[in-house]
């Protein structure tokens, strides 16, 4: 009985392998990406990598790191993974001023646009929220509870935003569904209030984005899903519209004539929050996808896709700043198979990040060369690992986070010994007063 | 070998038999039940549901509305009763357990073939309603939800497996327009205190008035429509309702 539960065991850790992220700081301040547990800052400003401070029990996070995100104002930044822990820092001397414990593995986060809140989201669709009350730039907040405020009953939620106008927050999980709920002046009561849901997609929805429209001051929303659709949507309403199969589009710029339509997620969308732009990563692309959105129009199209030469990089998350023209892209796994090197990701840099003019992109999107990229090779060190990576290693990571898109969000089938193993480590059960 | 004896439809009254449709009353809400789930509440077919009043090339738009949902309509007892009721109104039920489902259709189609006109706006789906109600109704579609004997679920642990908790009821507000009622009855104390707990608990929610409970007829289908509830007068047992009223939450 315990031989085959060890040898599923590795399987399962085999699996679970964390794509890496990457966050850019709203006033393209600091360029953060995390790695597994790794969590690696560069400040741009100062051309300098950066050192963490946290106070808290040992090493930073102990295990994969799920999701991070800046604060709107770039003031916080939050930290959040399987390791159960949500860490909030002070982002601009990067002490950790808050280490919250979540009952479940956290797989989204997001910082209302007032910075007050913090909300994070675990993988059986409870979505917290933290007051951020009387935080102040120097200090360790006292001891933190998080509050439940809205649920996506048992379905993970790979995403979590804010509308634009701070009203709304958006909840996205693996069983296709978005919901939109208002977000009260007292969010620790609960978010009871459903505005709408936004139903479509045929697959997880695995990333969300929003897009500015001057008549609707909570902006347009745009979520990427496993169907290989993105999607325009209206929140007020629920209504879808616009779909945009980037998927077929994908299909016809590989080389090979498979049609390998199982492995054409989305996998991240990024936009700029006073833009119409957006960037989409798509398993099997190696290159940025970008979108038009069309607002007056309502719709979503194709508008270039920028390709990414030199080894197979399928970027695993995108970020951006809106006051600079850049976009932040990065690939890498936790841990690779056979590769004893600590985590190693690769980051690359389109520029011309921006439209201006209705339809048409003004200055060419292009890819930077690594000496061209702000903070230079100093950046890549601190961030990557190692200044130059081998594309073999990427072949890799590519092979590895396709594995891991198919079953982070496919419900796990366990055999009934495995089934009765987990049931003895529940942590559910009730806690004894 | 009694020919009688193995069919699924009794020969004499048409219906079908409950023994060849029995089920334990258990079904684990958490697990993923492969049945078919419609996209969006504008692509659930009426046709299949009420063909009687809409061909399949009906468009949604500005036709009726499904208003009445049983959730864990079990054998179907009360919607049959709610269906010669309210003539005009389109109801359907949910359940998990697919043998009962199955009885409630044949149930309705035996219905609708010894009663001509009737049992049209009935109809019942396997769903499960914990996961996907959004799925099947609109912002504010429902008049009246019912939530008859649920499941209690004993244990600490799978409290959370209860089909009415403060988070699940922000979904059925949603699809509760204001003004409507939730119905819950259950003859475990226990459970009646918690739903009722949870219902005055939640900002959209508020408690019916006696007066308004003795006016409404339905009141009295709770206990006596369904086959449990009917079990549950027949051993002289005690029931717990709690019925509310959707409201506009107070900003």
């Amino acid at each position: 009985m315990e031989e085959p539960a060890i040898e599923e065991g590795d399987n399962h850790r085999d699996v679970e392998v964390a794509p890496a992220l990457i966050s850019v700081h709203p006033d393209h301040k600091f360029i953060v990406v995390s790695i597994g547990s790794d969590l690696r800052v560069f400040d741009l400003q100062g051309g300098s990598s950066v050192t963490l401070v946290d106070d808290s029990s040992g090493p930073l996070h102990k295990d994969s790191i799920r999701a991070i995100r800046f604060g709107a104002e770039g003031k916080l930044f939050v930290s959040a993974g399987d390791d159960k822990l949500v860490k909030i820092w002070n982002a601009n001397s990067w002490h950790c001023i808050s280490t919250v414990c979540s009952e479940k593995r956290v797989s989204a986060v997001a910082i209302s646009k007032d910075g007050l809140f913090v909300c994070f989201a675990d993988k059986f669709g409870v979505v917290w929220a933290l007051n951020l009350d009387g935080f102040d730039e120097n200090q360790v907040l006292v001891d933190k509870k998080a509050a439940p405020v809205l649920a996506h009953y048992c379905s993970i939620i790979t995403s979590l935003e804010f509308s634009l106008d701070g009203r709304f927050i958006i909840s996205a999980d693996r069983d296709f569904k978005i919901r939109v709920s208002v977000f009260p002046k007292k969010p620790l009561d609960g978010a009871h209030e459903i505005q709408s849901f936004c139903l479509g997609h045929t697959e997880f929805v695995s990333c969300l984005a929003f897009v500015c429209a001057p008549d609707y001051p909570e902006g347009f929303l745009v979520s990427g899903s496993g169907d290989s659709t993105v999607r325009l949507w209206d929140i007020t309403s629920g209504s879808l519209l616009d779909t945009c199969e980037v998927g077929s589009q994908a299909g016809f710029l590989e080389s090979n004539g498979r049609e390998e339509e199982h492995y054409s997620a989305v996998i991240d969308l990024c936009t700029t929050p006073d833009g119409t732009l957006v960037a989409a990563a798509i398993q099997s692309l190696q290159g940025i996808m970008l979108l038009n959105c069309n607002v007056s129009a309502k719709s979503l199209s194709i508008a270039k896709v920028v390709s990414i030469t030199g080894g197979s990089f399928i970027p695993t998350s995108l970020g951006t700043a809106s006051c600079a023209e850049f976009l932040w892209m990065v690939t890498g796994v936790s841990t690779l198979n056979g590769l004893d090197s600590h985590s190693l990701a690769r980051v690359r840099v389109i520029s011309g990040f921006k439209i201006s003019g209705a339809d048409s992109v003004e200055h060419e999107p292009t890819m930077l060369e690594d000496d061209e990229i702000p903070g230079g090779e100093k950046l890549l060190e601190k961030l990557q690992g190692s200044v130059s990576i081998e594309n073999k290693v990427f072949s890799a990571a590519a092979e590895a986070v396709k594995m891991a898109m198919c079953n982070l969000l496919i419900k796990k089938q366990y055999s009934a010994d495995k089934r009765e193993f987990r049931k003895r480590t529940r942590n559910d059960k009730k806690i004894k007063q | 070998m009694l020919e009688e004896g193995n069919s699924k439809i009794s020969k004499s009254t048409h219906l079908p038999r409950k023994r060849f449709y029995r089920a334990r009353a258990h079904s684990n809400p958490l697990s993923d039940s492969h049945f078919p789930v419609p996209i969006s509440p504008s692509h659930v077919d009426y046709s299949v549901h009420f063909p009687q009043l809409f061909s399949s090339s009906d468009e949604g738009g500005d036709s009726k509305k499904i208003e009445f949902a049983d959730v864990g309509c079990g054998f179907g007892g009360l919607l049959i009763s709610l269906s010669t009721l309210f003539p005009e109104t389109l109801m359907i039920g949910m359940e998990i357990r697919d043998k009962v489902t199955e009885y409630v259709k044949e149930r309705i189609l035996a219905l609708r073939v010894a009663n001509p006109g009737q049992y049209q706006n009935v109809s019942v789906v396997r769903t499960n309603s914990m996961k996907y109600i959004p799925n099947y109704f609109g912002k504010g579609q429902l008049s009246k939800m019912f939530f008859l004997f649920p499941d209690p679920h004993f244990k600490e642990k799978n409290h959370r497996r209860r089909v009415i908790s403060t988070h699940l009821l922000d979904e059925y507000a949603y699809v509760l327009g204001i003004g409507g009622i939730i119905y819950t009855i259950t003859d475990v104390e226990e459970l009646g205190d918690w739903m009722k707990d949870c219902l005055e608990g939640h900002p959209m929610f508020e408690a019916i008035t006696e007066a308004e409970l003795e006016a409404d007829p339905v009141v009295k289908l709770l206990s006596s429509a369904t086959e449990e509830g009917q079990k549950v007068a027949r051993n002289g047992g005690q029931t717990f309702q709690a019925v509310y009223r959707r409201i506009a939450p107070s900003l």
